[in-house]
């Protein structure tokens, strides 16, 4: 019994290398916030079209289930993702939506006169207001919408060929089935 | 060509460790002495051979070589000398350099300056000492290697990150490493003394001074971090709770445990299996926090490059070194048998409690840095833990710990008498009522908790008086006669006073930081602000050209009841190569409050932002942890420990049989 | 090493824009003084443990704004809070809740000391009574340890 107490500290220093184990499992990113908004209806808006009279609105995009994704001319993770951003729409044609978060209109308009537009409508969100509703905490981030408006899923960071391979086109199919 | 000497000495150290870490130890098992000395002599080779790759790589930044991908990451032509020494280690791979420098720098020490011990002890401690150095060495040649090429070489290098381009951080470093790295000595002791199977007074006094130099040197180093983000960070933050902060935090608990149990082994001859665990504790939880800071576990954003690699491979020494020594732990430390007898009420009983506080203390740090990693481990959701956790956990098991460290040096060893001793601090609860009336008075609707803070500031201060001037017989003997037992007190009772006091002083600069008071304008040249009776007028701002920075200079006139006090010249640097905006903050110090001055952002009418900020009593939070290092290093010059003293004895332990192993 | 940290912070920081700027604060200081209260129980959430009252960050900018815009709008405190904890779970809450999952965290360290001093007591009461189990010194330890303490001691 008392060679037990003397045994304890090994115990408890066994423990904590199997988590520090867990922890740094492959792929498993400790610094990407899960996003509490999944399966909760995503937030209103009505932003100001970026060239484009039109307002992008949530309301006007459901129907359908939907890709948005928020960018700035000044966020350089952004023209990392950006090729495959133009994959999506110009191959695969998917419903895909811009938010400028937190950018001059005029500086989101040149970096997609440069690079090229992936999407179909952008909507100016100068104040980062519907960002903040949506829980964006850093630019790249990509949110796939269902028809009705819920939100099923959040990318962080700049989307990868895998992600959008193995988990945003699956998605997207699947939605649009049901 | 010196980058690869450099390199070429880093591989030859990781061969001399590797036979440091074999050799003395099949040597003190066989009682070989030849193969016992050879621990020495890799112990001083080893130390040779990293300082030569310190000094190259140190080399290939002052001469800016481009060729090194370090250099080039970290580096750049234009900066200042100072820094490009210091940037050596500012980042990962050199900064485990620095590590592992510090590692054999106190190998060295160890075998030059242990003449006293038995040669298998020291053959031991020193083949520890080997071990730990080859997982290291390994670690930086496989993972983290500084002296890589590339050819064509860069035009110029990147720079170093122009916040880590400051006096005070440029020496944090050293301070902090030499402390986790130095308690590798305790760590290695106990180990031997595990294999050994004995633990003795002799054994707490050699440990001893290994354990107070490293903890001066975390002391050190940890005040030195705190008051680098005080005058950095723009509004006068000193302390967060966040990981990295925590990961250096967690030794220094433990190892003020250890200082403190430690000496009941060496008085009294008891709590040795509880010493030996801290000593190994103290060291893990720096390999810990080197793994924490380095793997990318934790939720922290660091500037480090963390990579899955590295972190298994930090992870495998942990379990190797952690692992190791605890394994050993439970197989030998049953039978370390503890002597003398004490009451719960004593000296001993004191420093126990002490040690409970403190290792509960750095278990609450523990959990809740670590916390959101299981959590998020188990599946759980995403938590932040952050100070108020830390507020309402750890600050209350310090509230007794601080109370009983009035009390507890006042007690006799074997059994003490509280009543007595209670009454002999008389002295201490007027000062502390007064303190605690004045407080509450000056600050009349002000934070309560922060005027307790101050009574326990100045219970621990006036306590500590007591207790030395108890000591010296003050007023009850002829003051003669108290001045001659003061000069025959022993330095390590002084030490003692000194680091007491540090702390009573520096708890005062935590409790009065409640009482910060600020005031954020945006100025015109020419405009005001008020704080606590002083007037700012902002005079005008100038541009300057720095070495490799532009700074917009602010020339601000503090005025009291319309006398001048000061001009003070907060900063904005620009940094062209980074893109990058630093905050230089101007400060005005009395010892007593500071008056802190940071220039905010500029718009296109001339109009700035200028912070201010008063904070009483804040240089006392660093003045007494330099007061308590003080103490610690008044300890060290103790005669008794002093290196060689004990060859003085006629006898020669080294010349006696040795005990068997685990007898 | 906190260096690193701090030095990454700055990274995402790199405008240097400070904590609370003036533009931000509420004309009612009523207001604006719940406002810094809530602001500094928040974490940044791109930043090292560090409230957005006191981080530099643009999004903490944000929050902040958000935060004065909730309460002008009539919520209270809890409410403020609860509607950024909506999106952004609770991580962005400095002080954990106290929930199941956090039980350990909270009651941990409480039990743990209660348990420590009960232990350290028991302990000592129990070597009270048993005689002494330690072996007294050998002669050789005791002339060893002797001559360690006379020839070094004051």
């Amino acid at each position: 019994m008392k060679r037990l107490v003397y045994l304890l500290p090994l115990v408890l220093f066994m423990g904590l290398a199997g988590y520090f184990l867990v922890a740094l499992r492959p792929n498993h990113d400790v610094h990407e916030l899960p996003s509490v908004m999944i399966d909760k209806p995503a937030p209103a808006f009505d932003l100001a079209g970026l060239g484009d009279p039109k307002p992008l609105a949530l309301e006007a995009l459901k129907g359908h289930p939907f890709v948005i994704n928020f960018f700035a001319s000044w966020c350089v993770p952004c023209r990392l993702e950006h090729p495959l951003l133009m994959r999506l729409s110009e191959q695969n044609h998917i419903p895909l939506y811009g938010i400028a978060y937190k950018d001059k209109p005029a500086d989101s308009a040149r970096l997609l006169a440069n690079f090229g537009d992936p999407y179909r409508q952008v909507g100016i969100d100068q104040d980062g207001r519907v960002g903040l509703n949506f829980g964006v905490y850093g630019v790249p981030e990509t949110y796939v919408i269902d028809s009705k408006g819920i939100i099923q899923k959040r990318f962080v960071g700049p989307l990868t060929a895998e992600a959008v391979d193995k988990e945003l086109l699956p998605l997207l199919k699947k939605l649009g089935q049901s | 060509m010196i980058t690869e000497l450099g390199h070429f000495a880093l591989i030859l150290a990781l061969f001399v460790a590797l036979i440091q870490s074999i050799v003395p130890m099949i040597g003190a098992a066989r009682r070989h002495v030849g193969w016992m000395a050879v621990g020495r002599s890799c112990a001083l080779t080893g130390f040779a051979l990293t300082a030569l790759a310190m000094l190259s790589l140190m080399h290939a930044y002052v001469t800016s070589d481009f060729t090194v991908i370090n250099v080039i990451e970290n580096s750049h032509t234009d900066k200042p000398l100072l820094y490009k020494i210091t940037g050596v280690w500012g980042n990962h791979e050199g900064s485990m350099l620095l590590w592992v420098f510090m590692l054999s720098l106190c190998a060295a020490a160890v075998a030059m300056f242990s003449d006293n011990l038995p040669p298998a002890l020291r053959a031991r401690v020193l083949a520890v000492q080997g071990m730990i150095a080859v997982g290291f060495l390994l670690f930086i040649l496989l993972t983290s290697n500084p002296f890589l090429r590339t050819f064509p070489p860069a035009p110029d290098g990147n720079g170093l990150n122009p916040v880590l381009q400051d006096p005070g951080l440029a020496f944090h470093p050293p301070f902090l490493y030499l402390g986790y790295v130095g308690f590798s000595v305790a760590f290695a002791f106990a180990v031997a003394a595990l294999i050994e199977g004995r633990v003795d007074a002799a054994w707490a006094r050699w440990v001893r001074p290994w354990t107070l130099a490293s903890w001066c040197a975390l002391t050190i180093g940890i005040a030195m971090g705190s008051w680098w983000a005080y005058y950095t960070l723009g509004w006068g933050g000193w302390w967060f709770w966040d990981p990295v902060e925590n990961a250096s935090f967690m030794p220094w608990l433990v190892g003020t445990a250890l200082i403190h149990s430690s000496i009941v082994v060496e008085k009294r001859d008891t709590l040795k299996s509880w010493t030996i665990l801290l000593a190994i504790i103290t060291f893990s939880l720096s390999l810990v926090g080197t793994f924490l800071v380095r793997s990318g576990v934790l939720t922290s954003v660091h500037a480090f490059a963390t990579d899955p690699e590295r972190g298994t491979f930090i992870l495998l020494l942990l379990v190797a070194a952690i692992g190791g020594s605890l394994t050993l732990y439970a197989v030998r430390a049953p039978a370390l048998k503890g002597g003398g007898l004490f009451a719960p009420i004593s000296r001993e009983g004191s420093l126990v409690l002490n040690n409970v506080l403190l290792s509960c203390g750095c278990a609450t740090v523990f959990l809740g840095t670590l916390y959101p990693l299981f959590l998020d481990a188990m599946g759980g959701p995403k938590l932040s833990v952050g100070f108020p956790f830390f507020n309402r956990t750890f600050a209350p098991m310090m509230v007794p710990m601080i109370i009983a460290v009035g009390i507890g040096p006042m007690l006799a060893w074997k059994r003490g008498d509280l009543l007595g001793a209670l009454q002999r601090l008389w002295v201490a609860y007027i000062a502390t009522a007064l303190v605690l009336l004045i407080a509450y008075y000056v600050t009349y609707g002000g934070p309560v908790l922060a005027v307790f803070g101050l009574g326990l500031a100045a219970w621990l201060g006036a306590a500590v008086l007591t207790e030395f001037a108890d000591r010296v017989r003050l007023f009850r003997v002829p003051f003669g006669d108290s001045i001659r037992r003061a000069i025959h007190l022993p330095r390590s009772a002084y030490g003692m006073t000194f680091a007491h006091l540090g702390l009573a002083v520096s708890v005062a600069g935590f409790a009065a930081s409640a009482y910060d008071k600020e005031a954020i304008e945006i100025l015109k040249p020419g405009g005001t602000i008020a704080i606590a009776g002083y007037e700012l007028t902002l005079e005008g701002v100038t541009r300057i050209p720095g070495p490799n920075y532009v700074a917009d200079d602010a020339a601000i006139r503090v005025t009291r009841n319309g006398e001048l006090v000061k001009v003070m010249h907060p900063e904005r640097r620009f940094f062209p190569l980074q893109k990058q905006t630093t905050s230089e903050t101007s400060i005005r110090t009395n010892f007593l409050t500071d008056l802190y001055v940071a220039l905010g952002e500029s718009d296109s009418e001339g109009n700035w932002t200028v912070r201010v900020y008063w904070k009483p009593l804040v240089p006392w939070i660093w003045i007494g942890c330099v007061i308590m290092a003080f103490g610690g290093v008044v300890s060290l010059s103790d005669r008794r420990w002093r290196v060689g003293a004990a060859a003085r004895s006629p006898r020669r332990r080294g010349a006696e049989p040795l005990p068997a192993a685990g007898e | 090493m906190r260096r690193f940290v701090l030095a990454a912070l700055f990274l995402l920081t790199a405008v240097a824009a400070h904590a609370v700027e003036p533009s931000e604060r509420l004309a009612d200081p009523a207001l604006e003084a719940r406002a810094r209260v809530i602001s500094s129980q928040l974490r940044c959430l791109v930043c090292q443990n560090e409230s957005i009252d006191e981080s530099g960050a643009d999004l903490a900018h944000d929050i902040r704004m958000f935060v004065r815009e909730r309460l002008t709008a009539g919520d209270t405190n809890a409410q403020a809070v609860q509607a950024l904890v909506n999106r952004y779970g609770s991580f962005v809450l400095l002080k954990p809740p106290v929930e199941p999952a956090t039980y350990v965290l909270w009651y941990g360290p409480p039990l743990l000391l209660g348990i420590g001093l009960v232990g350290t007591l028991v302990w000592l009461k129990r070597r009270q009574t048993t005689p002494a189990e330690a072996e007294p010194l050998s002669a050789d330890e005791a002339r060893r340890l002797d001559g360690l303490m006379r020839g070094t001691d004051v």
